[in-house]
């Protein structure tokens, strides 16, 4: 453990520890921020009313909204003069949104970064090659730090560039590669495709972080069995604070919670009750140490679930399953939950496909019938109907392996999905239940 | 001596040709010659057209999925087996085609065939030393 102080804290110490930061953080946000001092007063609340973490329900939430409202600094509590670094997320509709890190908020980004590389077993005298992008998204930076953090020697590579990824790999000696679980699966592809000389289980590569986007057990098999790596989940937010808010552990069942820097709750997305441990339903995230963006119950629209399970690793923190979409978008396909953003995975992993996608679900009898279209862009077509045929192939076999559902591939012309505000209408739901 | 082939994607509906057909139409873009290959849902449209780069641009500014691709058109004599004797030749020749189709007007006495290989350069090579005809774009796009 990085830190095992904090990791293996008893469950009673650690309540006192989080309430205690807890009344910090909300008086902190309510002083300094006037998103929340208005948003609290209208609510009712006062920090001086918070005395439990039972209180916790009376404090308003946080939406993606409210951030995007105050672009770019409206939510920072300090001056500009104390923030020493920003992040932001694309936001592919309307404003991006701003996080910004004090000094001491890159050191905790770095701390919880580092006890997930811990928790894969990594030290000092592994060299890992950050294959994330480096720039306002926090996953290359973030990565960086923690592997600094713990002495890895870090390759700041940053995406793209696979031939390079893999002379690196072999001539530096790599022993760990972070970068998208989608990515990874390229390499795959690409090594197959292009380099079947090039034997990854000849060379140091051991593990793979994988993060920044929705992936599920079979895509873990798969780069498993085709590169001879362990593949580990790392989780997070940019508004929240980057990869880092959990981390798997040698289990690999469910994902470590830093609860120390992260306060978490389950609540039914309809109607924001508490729901109990266990429950599945959406995860909201209070910061508990964050000076720059204090961010309090902020709605992630993440679904999954909590539980303590006394995980053989030794930590006490509670554990999150796997997140596998959110609650804004979820479909259940022949009893099968699929989120669009694992469709748009399985797309981005066949090689040239732009997500220009919809999805149309209807019901044929007693059976859901799922159908994506896929716009045949200038880069996918081709003047030969096998090239496009096995493309379709391919696509249907991913969904199969990926998804582990069989969906009918429709190629269609360019501009067909119709587009609100520039982005597609993803799904449409034919079916009468 | 390549003639360029403007090959556009469709979806296999009523109408979809026609549109597209319409956007060469009002830019007056004479079509010389045109093959459909098509699989159940969707095909790939294949036209020698008299000004093939403006006809790509045409379509793509609407928004069609559209390439250029070089081909080679190919005198061969108008008699029963003149065909199966290229074909005999490119087998020989260990030359790949992706698809051909016959283009409509005769030269002269002679019919003309339209080959895609997969590799234009070796073929092109290859059909001159074996005494073939190769027709210049010009004389199959006229202008
Ligand atoms: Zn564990």
């Amino acid at each position: 453990m990085f830190n095992r102080e904090y990791e293996a804290m008893p469950l009673k110490k650690l309540r006192e520890l989080q309430l205690e930061r807890l009344k910090w953080s909300i008086r902190h946000a309510y002083d300094n921020v006037p998103h929340y001092r208005n948003a609290f007063d209208k609510a009712g609340f006062h920090p001086d009313k918070f005395k439990s973490l039972e209180d916790m329900k009376h404090v308003p939430f946080l939406t993606k909204q409210n951030m995007r409202d105050n672009y770019p600094f409206g939510l920072f509590a300090v001056p500009l003069d104390k923030v020493a670094r920003v992040h932001s997320s694309s936001g592919t509709t309307g404003n991006a949104t701003v996080v910004g890190y004090t000094k001491n908020d890159i050191e905790v980004f770095a701390e919880v970064v580092a006890r997930c590389l811990v928790a894969y077993g990594a030290s000092e005298k592994d060299i890992i090659q950050v294959a994330y992008g480096y720039g306002l998204f926090t996953g290359g930076l973030g990565l960086h730090y923690g592997s600094e953090k713990i002495g890895a020697m870090t390759v700041p590579i940053s995406g793209g560039n696979t031939e390079r990824q893999l002379m690196l790999i072999k001539d530096f000696g790599t022993t760990m590669i972070a970068c998208t679980p989608s990515y990874m699966l390229n390499v795959a592809d690409y090594i197959e495709k292009k380099r079947p000389d090039y034997d990854m289980r000849k060379t140091k590569m051991r593990a793979g972080i994988f993060g920044a986007e929705p992936w599920s057990e079979s895509m873990r098999r798969e780069i498993e069995t085709r590169l001879g790596i362990q593949a580990y989940d790392i989780y997070g937010l940019s508004e929240i604070i980057g990869p880092g808010v959990s981390g798997e552990c040698s289990e690999k069942s469910g994902l470590h919670v830093f609860e120390d820097h992260f306060y978490v709750e389950i609540i039914n997305p309809d109607t924001g009750e508490i729901l109990p441990e266990g429950a599945k339903g959406e995860i909201v995230y209070t910061s508990l140490t964050k000076e720059a963006c204090p961010v309090i119950r902020y709605r992630s629209r993440d679904i999954t679930r909590l539980y303590y399970d006394n995980c053989k690793c030794g930590r006490t923190l509670v554990k999150m399953e796997k997140v596998t979409g959110r609650s804004d978008d979820m479909m259940i396909i022949r009893g099968v939950n699929v989120f669009p953003s694992q469709i748009e995975s399985v797309l981005m992993e066949v090689e040239g496909t732009e997500p220009h996608y919809q999805i149309i679900l209807d019901r044929k009898g007693a059976l859901d019938d799922i159908e994506v279209m896929v716009e045949v862009n200038e880069k996918l077509f081709s003047d030969e109907i096998k090239v496009l045929e096995d493309l379709k192939k391919r696509i249907t076999d991913r969904f199969r392996s990926a998804l582990g559902i069989s969906a009918k591939i429709t190629l269609v012309e360019p501009m067909r999905i119709p587009r609100s505000e520039g982005k597609a209408v993803r799904v449409v739901d034919k079916r009468k239940i | 001596m390549n003639v360029t082939q403007l090959s556009i994607f469709l979806e296999n509906k009523p109408g979809h040709l026609q549109s597209a057909l319409r956007i060469l139409a009002e830019r007056k873009i004479n079509i010389r010659t045109l093959t459909i290959a098509e699989v159940s849902d969707f095909g790939i449209v294949r036209l020698i057209v008299n000004n093939p780069e403006e006809g790509a641009r045409v379509l793509k500014e609407s928004h069609v999925a559209c390439s250029i691709t070089e081909v080679l058109a190919i005198e061969l004599e108008d008699r029963p087996g003149s065909l199966l004797d290229a074909l005999e030749t490119f087998k020989k020749r260990s030359l790949n085609i992706e698809y051909m189709y016959a283009f409509t007007e005769k030269r002269g006495d002679k019919a003309v065939m339209i080959f895609r290989f997969d590799d234009i350069e070796a073929a092109k090579k290859a059909l001159i030393e074996e005494g073939y005809n190769i027709v210049k774009n010009i004389d199959i796009i006229g202008e």
